[in-house]
């Protein structure tokens, strides 16, 4: 470690060289393989075979995902994750916007004991719950039911909503509500009309952390849905891609971009509006 | 996670304080809202999360195989579940691996995490923007598009890690096949998982730096101190509680890792890359084994309160400040 003072400009320079060429190093590392995902489902198939990997490709096909959209069930499977993923995340946001108010907003006795039960859920060993749950589900008859994996990812999902929704709505001045229903609103109206448009960004930011895992969910999808394989998810039909392309990697990595666009997409569309919104909210606040 | 930094400092005095205002009528069912309102979130958790974990723990003291599975009704066996496994030297070397995985992949994620995040401080607008955008995008890949990625860069045929490192003079990579042996399966699983995590710690911990004031670095280097009693002195007693956050949840998070070894290796070669909830899944949708799978899941549930107690302690310290 070198100290002491620098003397001047060329000292900088030539620290910020093995600095810059870190981060480059860094970039790449992390950005390859999303690269090479993308880069592989486009590229003709003669170049992925090609002995020497091909970096830039000559030309772009988009046979591989036709390929991958030919195959078994593909439409169904998409239906199947959009549907679980997007009625858990409503269904956590709902149930999640009440008991964040009723942290954030209202005391009360065993207040704390909830908190603390929120915290102790978020962190859950899930893992060690996937022979209970089969169990349980198969004594149930909710074996090889979608239903089944939205309650259960509701529940995964929703120590975290409650956690950000609670720090969001704490973000919000209780005046503004306050102000509201001295001009004579009730506190649903006060909450509806004045808090809860400031909380949507608040609601997005957190609808996106609940897409995002119920979306990858992979553990439990694997083992609740099981003979009937037209419920399965995306994820479990993904990690059997060997057995849908064999050895094709274009069209495996079709299905791979494919799968993770929807969250790419929300993650690049969404972040920026957060951001903007959570800004916009504390200048208005 | 995302907490916004925002909201700590925000916070308005205690909440409903204010309108209470005599109306003492209507006080009795003024009450009860708040319980209406957290009940749903109550109920889940007790169906959904509580109930399955009692299971668990009732049914590794009971005989609980395939034909307890179709009739419904199982014997109580005691310890015997817990006997069976602990005598099991396999399960022994299962959490020696375990503990291994854990810890190389959690020293990995901290230190190059660390290191990403300085370096994120130091670095200039447009670069940082850049490295920030690529870790971005490691971080928001799903997990199983990343094995199926890694599985390709991997592959022992075409697959472009095994190219790179034979032109780089490694000849016995030609055609290595990463997956078949134990030690080279385990280095594609922690480098998977090193690279999914890193960009979580390096961000958390780039914005806790973000908290730092610039003045007290200033003060520092005038009062003629080097970059690294700086780092000692100011930096890190300021990065010391979020670092203890983020060192729980990654001990968390690898430990109960089991997607991305199920996906890539199935916990083989010859269960070479079998860790503790690969294992406990194993017993019971291979052998049937469930009351034995259940016991091996209590075990990890054990080991792991030794990380979530301190986490959880820190949490709640977190909200007393609040």
């Amino acid at each position: 470690m070198s100290r002491g003072m620098s003397r001047g400009v060329s000292r900088t320079a030539r620290r910020r060289l093995p600095l810059n060429a870190g981060a480059a190093l860094v970039f790449v590392l992390s950005a390859f393989p999303v690269y090479w995902m993308i880069l592989t489902a486009f590229k003709p198939t003669p170049e992925i075979q090609a002995e020497t990997p091909v970096f830039w490709p000559s030309s772009l096909t988009l046979e591989h995902f036709a390929t991958a959209a030919r195959a078994d069930g593909f439409a169904q499977f998409w239906r199947n994750s959009l549907l679980v993923t997007l009625t858990c995340v409503v269904l956590a946001l709902v149930v999640a916007l009440g008991a964040a108010y009723a942290v954030a907003r209202m005391r009360w006795k065993g207040r704390r004991a909830f908190v603390l039960m929120v915290f102790v859920a978020q962190v859950a060993p899930w893992e060690a719950l996937l022979i209970p749950m089969y169990v349980i589900a198969r004594d149930t008859g909710m074996l090889d039911r979608l239903p089944t994996l939205t309650l259960i990812y509701f529940m995964i999902t929703l120590p975290f909503t409650v956690v950000t929704l609670r720090s969001f709505l704490t973000g919000i001045p209780v005046e503004l509500e306050e102000a509201a229903r001295v001009d004579g609103c009730t506190r649903s109206q006060a909450f509806r009309r004045v808090t809860f448009p400031l909380l949507a960004p608040g609601l997005v930011a957190t609808s996106l952390f609940g897409f995002i895992t119920a979306w990858n969910e992979f553990a439990f999808a694997n083992m609740l849905i099981i003979k009937n394989q037209d419920d399965r998810t995306l994820p479990v039909w993904l990690s059997s891609f060997s057995n849908v392309f064999g050895t094709d990697w274009g069209a495996t990595m079709a299905a791979s971009t494919l799968f993770a666009l929807p969250v790419l997409l929300l993650f690049l569309v969404l972040q920026h509006r957060v951001a903007a919104g959570m800004a916009g909210g504390a200048v208005k606040g | 996670m995302n907490r916004p930094a925002s909201a700590a400092g925000a916070r308005p005095g205690p909440p409903g304080d204010g309108p209470a205002r005599g109306r003492l009528g209507l006080r009795g069912l003024r009450n009860l809202w708040p319980y209406l309102l957290i009940a749903p979130t109550v109920v889940g958790a007790v169906l959904l999360l509580g109930y399955p974990l009692v299971r668990n723990l009732l049914m590794s003291v009971q005989e609980y195989g395939m034909g307890e599975l179709i009739r419904g009704d199982a014997p109580f066996v005691g310890l015997a579940n817990y006997w069976e496994i602990l005598s099991d030297p396999e399960l022994w070397e299962v959490v020696h691996r375990t503990l291994w995985w854990t810890g190389l992949n959690v020293l990995l994620i901290m230190v190059l995490g660390t290191l990403v995040a300085l370096m994120l401080e130091r670095l200039g607008r447009v670069m940082r923007i850049v490295v920030t955008s690529g870790l971005v995008l490691a971080w928001a890949s799903p997990v199983i598009a990343t094995t199926t990625v890694f599985q390709w860069l991997f592959a022992s045929r075409l697959g472009v890690v095994n190219w790179a490192l034979t032109r780089l003079g490694f000849a016995s990579f030609e055609n290595f096949s990463w997956t078949a042996n134990g030690r080279a399966a385990f280095v594609v699983l922690l480098l998977l998982v090193v690279w999914q995590s890193v960009p979580f710690v390096a961000i958390t911990l780039h914005a806790a730096l973000l908290t730092v004031p610039a003045e007290l670095h200033e003060s520092a280097r005038l009062d003629g101190a080097g970059a690294w009693r700086i780092f000692r002195s100011v930096t890190l007693p300021i990065l010391r509680p979020v670092f203890g956050l983020v060192l729980c949840l990654e001990i968390i998070w690898v430990f109960r890792c089991f997607v991305q070894i199920w996906a890539v290796t199935g916990g083989g070669p010859d269960r070479a890359t079998t860790t503790l909830p690969v294992h406990a899944y194993r017993i019971a949708q291979s052998l049937h084994r469930y009351d034995l799978g259940a016991a091996v899941s209590t075990l990890t549930v054990l080991l792991l309160l030794a990380v979530l107690i301190p986490y959880l302690r820190r949490m709640l310290r977190q909200e007393a400040e609040e």
